[in-house]
């Protein structure tokens, strides 16, 4: 016979403003084989620790039930209570009477009630458990970061930097990300390539840093410390130990396509350079606007190259898959802008002076399309009359996206502020519903953008855009003055919402990560566990877990690192025993086991006929017992005799 | 033969019946029989869209029920009754706790069950603007007309759900298919004043003036439109500025389904066609681009 120790807390008021606790422990301290039952306002602080361990002590317990929170956010705090005080870790146990009981409810007489019953069924449970000891499983001291924006460049710089080997898979021909495109920085104005540059330089120079581009992870197995990827790298025409950047390749292609990195503002050809400052600095050679490879239908890049006796690139080439195997996964794919064409009343896509934030970006960039002069696409004229509509496309639940990208009132009031440096007897006129300048420095950089640049802030929304004369005519409201406003202006330009980049869904379900209901990275914990995804060893940083600016995105990144090097600065890593159970003299060997499980920890042992559990790779999910036609697999410390004696104890 | 339950309502027999007899000459030339329904009654207007809208929604849920003793599918020309019937269906669907309120008022109970559409609606998704199309006898060819979808066709967007919000299309496409040059204007979402005219005249002829004036600069010499009141107010404006305006000619209003009649080949005198805009039809056909920025 077992002695059990009952502890109940208070929590507050968060338990014991709907469940009388004195009765609660009242009844349990009549359940057989309770020797002690206590209550405590807060169990899981010093004092409430410590009555527990002098309880186990002084009334020499063999197991312990604390009712209180959900164990997935205490469990591990009373177990190790448990330990120091001589008991094994798993003669604890938590009966969860806050969020499955108090929180839910609003009636004390049945949550009471129900109280009773979750806390019966535990003592039920942990009478039964047997010790257990983790299991110690080996790690692969290495991590994989996927997305080459400034984040992937921060988590790979930091963990190299701690001398482990990193990963860097970057699915375009360059690291670098968002950030490259953009032209200037808020709050301090620097020029964005030029900090981000080297940075990427460094991360391509780090010989702890391997990043493959124009690749794809398409698989992942594995656990925490021991993961295992699948990435497929498309064909890589052109040799990255051999282009020297001369661009004959270029000159000599004639196919050319919309480029991607100047928003498609300008034209590439399909051998071409991702941008000026492109890492790994090589040509790149895109299959999809090539004039044809299979069968080769043109080669005049190939044939310059051979000239030269250079002959970089083989037309040749196949797309390759690396099985890479890592400890910690950290995912960084950024974001996209949502598709101005659905928001139908700014006529983007009809009016071709209607742009997104990102064209703008580029078109104020030095290395941009106009090489930094703004000019309107239709026409190529400087635009006097320049209208910002902030919020496009965000803060609409019922039309587009319900939330605030966070970022678009300082990069507003920067592209309105550099227009007017540039055109300085234009006019630019921002409609806006509030200004969100929370962060070091972003008030005052607001403050000195309206100043400095004599920008008129229209608070209210814009109803329509229309085409008329030549100008684009801007219908809104100014909520402050009460009065429609029509703008007749040369350009417009469209603060889109962020969203998570295309394909970052189908990724989290190979990571066995989750998303949030707008498609970003969800992570652990809102507040406390920020950095992690639900699953073990893999984390999240940049704008793909949420909108985010450089800074936040930078420190997420650096602390995602710390993070996974924290996983990877020990050799061993500890696993939860309670996995699955095989009775050898129950198993048949029939193997229906062996495909339930979603983790491929089951084998057959062809020479014993029996089925084998890998613990180490068991996630302890039950789908095999479930499946088990003879009743061979069993849980530990969840099994059957324990199932039946809960609900027997819940029943009564 | 497509058969359907028509609903014409109270202006449709009698400040428009140009708009009743013209889509009844239409639907008979695409073989589409509209058959009136059985004891209809006033829509109740826009009133009935008012927040606190129990006691008028009576109305509505009477025609509706009786509607639903005949068929499936209901009818409507006007934008306006055609806003408040579409919108008392859907809340018949949506909002149970009102419905049973209605219900228990009325002595007819309304439970959901019929689709209410507009004309264009039929022509677009039951008929097909290619059958349309194939069916036209005397295309109104290079006819350029701006067509006014006003706020009660398109307005509340995600309950009328007849196009989209901002950049609709349905109107358009019909008058290409007749042969038509349909003129982009800004205001042709825009409201004409609506009731307006009654208390503060001179609000609703600024607001009609201003879709007149938008769809003219844009090259329109005629507007097509859905609702009655609209074309009111359209012409209303218009008739308060000859003399003062600078606008020579005033740009006339016809129904969509007086247009499509013609290009269907009914005669203009069964469209209730006045020769006047007959002649403005004829001699706006066969216009040009070029010719437009001209005048």
């Amino acid at each position: 016979m077992k002695r059990v120790g009952v502890f109940v807390c208070h929590c507050g008021l968060n338990i014991a403003g709907t469940v009388r606790v004195s009765e609660v422990v009242d009844q349990a301290s009549k359940t057989p084989d309770v020797v002690i039952a206590a209550d405590h306002r807060y169990l899981c602080s010093e004092p409430g620790q410590t009555l527990i361990k002098d309880s186990i002590k002084q009334h020499r317990l063999d197991a312990i039930v604390v009712a209180a929170c959900s164990p997935a956010m205490h469990e591990v705090t009373f177990r190790n209570t448990a330990r120091a005080a001589g008991l094994n870790r798993h003669q604890c146990e938590m009966a969860n009477i806050r969020e499955q009981c108090s929180w839910v409810h609003d009636d004390i007489e049945k949550a009471t009630e129900k109280a009773h019953v979750i806390l019966r069924q535990i003592i039920e449970k942990v009478k039964l458990n047997e010790p257990l000891d983790p299991i110690i499983v080996p790690v692969t001291r290495r991590a994989l970061v996927i997305g080459g924006g400034v984040a992937g460049i921060r988590s790979a710089l930091d963990i190299a930097g701690s001398g482990y080997q990193v990963y860097l898979v970057e699915k375009t021909g360059s690291i670098g990300g968002r950030m490259a495109q953009l032209s200037e920085t808020f709050p301090t104005l620097d020029c964005s390539i030029c900090i981000l540059g080297p940075l990427m330089v460094e991360a391509f120079r780090n010989p702890n840093i391997k990043i493959p581009r124009l690749s794809e992870v398409e698989d992942v197995k594995g656990y925490v410390g021991n993961f295992k990827v699948r990435v497929r790298q498309e064909p890589v025409y052109v040799d990255e130990t051999k282009c020297n950047m001369c661009a004959e390749c270029a000159k000599v292609c004639p196919a050319e396509v919309p480029n991607e990195f100047d928003s498609e503002l300008t034209w590439r050809k399909a051998v071409y350079i991702p941008f000026a400052q492109a890492v790994p600095p090589v040509y790149v050679l895109d299959a999809k606007s090539c004039l044809g490879l299979l069968p080769q239908a043109c080669g005049e890049c190939k044939k310059a190259c051979d000239e030269l006796g250079m002959s970089c690139i083989n037309l040749d080439a196949h797309p390759e898959i690396h099985e890479l195997e890592v400890g910690a996964i950290i995912s960084a794919t950024g974001y996209e802008l949502f598709d101005a064409t659905r928001l139908t009343e700014y006529g983007y896509g009809i009016f071709p002076d209607v742009m997104t934030s990102l064209e703008f970006e580029r078109m104020l960039s030095a290395s941009g399309p106009t090489s930094g002069t703004i000019r309107r696409p239709s026409d190529g004229r400087i635009p006097k009359e320049v209208v910002f509509i902030q919020c496009a496309g965000q803060r609409e639940p019922e039309t587009a996206l319900a939330y605030c990208s966070k970022i678009c009132c300082m990069y507003t009031a920067r592209h309105a502020m550099l227009f007017h440096h540039k055109v300085p007897d234009g006019q630019a006129y921002i409609f806006y519903m509030d200004i969100r300048a929370g962060g070091k420095g972003y008030e005052e950089f607001v403050k000195r953008c309206q100043e400095e640049g004599g920008l008129l802030y229209l608070r209210g929304r814009v109803a329509k855009v229309y085409e008329e004369k030549g100008k684009l005519v801007v219908k809104g409201i100014d909520t402050l003055s009460g009065k429609i406003v029509e703008i007749h202006a040369d350009l417009v330009v469209l603060a889109l919402g962020m969203i998570p980049s295309r394909g970052s869904r189908e990724l989290a379900n190979i990571l066995k990560a989750s998303v949030d209901e707008n498609g970003f990275f969800a992570e652990a914990h809102p507040k406390l566990r920020p950095l992690e995804s639900a699953t073990a060893g893999i984390f999240v940083a940049g704008a793909g877990q949420a909108p985010k600016d450089i800074p936040e995105t930078v420190a997420q990144a650096s602390g995602a690192a710390s993070k996974a090097l924290n996983l990877l600065s020990s050799p061993t890593l500890e696993r939860e025993p309670t996995v699955a159970r095989i009775v050898n003299e129950l198993c048949s060997g029939c193997g229906i086991c062996i495909p339930a499980c979603p983790f491929e920890a089951l084998s057959l042992n062809r020479e014993r006929r029996v089925a084998e559990v890998a613990e180490a790779v068991c996630e302890g999910c039950g789908t095999c017992i479930a499946s088990c036609p003879s009743g061979a697999l069993s849980l530990r410390n969840l099994t059957d005799t324990q199932i039946i004696a809960m609900i027997t104890a819940g029943r009564h | 033969m497509q058969s359907y339950l028509y609903f014409p309502g109270c202006s449709l027999r009698t400040v428009a019946r140009d708009f009743d007899d013209s889509a009844q000459a239409c639907a008979r030339a695409l073989g589409v029989e509209l058959k009136e329904m059985q004891g209809w009654l006033c829509c109740g207007a826009v009133f009935s869209n008012v927040a606190d809208n129990i006691m008028t929604n009576a109305g509505p849920n009477r025609i509706l029920a009786r509607a639903r003793s005949e068929g499936d599918t209901l009818v409507t020309l006007c934008a306006g009754c055609h806003n408040v019937l579409k919108r008392a269906n859907l809340q018949a669907g949506r909002n149970a706790i009102k419905q049973e309120q209605i219900n228990e008022f009325n002595e007819e109970k309304y439970e959901g069950g019929l689709s209410v559409l507009h004309f264009l609606e039929i022509l677009r998704d039951r008929v097909g603007f290619g059958t349309v199309r194939d069916t036209v006898k005397a295309p109104l060819q290079g006819l350029p007309v701006g067509a006014y979808y006003g706020c009660l066709l398109l307005r509340p967007f995600d309950e009328m759900k007849l196009d989209d919000p901002h950049r609709p299309s349905i109107f358009e496409d019909l008058l290409v298919s007749i042969g038509c040059t349909p003129v982009d204007y800004p205001s042709r979402t825009e409201c004409c004043g609506s009731y307006l005219g009654v208390g503060s005249p001179d609000a609703m002829a600024l607001l009609s003036r201003n879709v007149v004036q938008s769809a003219r600069s844009n090259g329109a010499r005629m507007l097509a439109v859905s609702c009655p009141l609209c074309k009111y107010n359209l012409e209303t404006s218009q008739k308060q500025d000859l003399g003062v305006s600078s606008d020579s000619q005033p740009l006339p209003v016809v129904y969509f389904t007086q247009l499509l009649g013609l290009a269907l080949g009914a005669e203009p005198e069964s469209l209730r066609l006045d020769p006047l805009q007959v002649q403005a039809i004829h001699g706006g056909m066969h216009t040009t681009l070029e010719n437009v920025s001209q005048t």
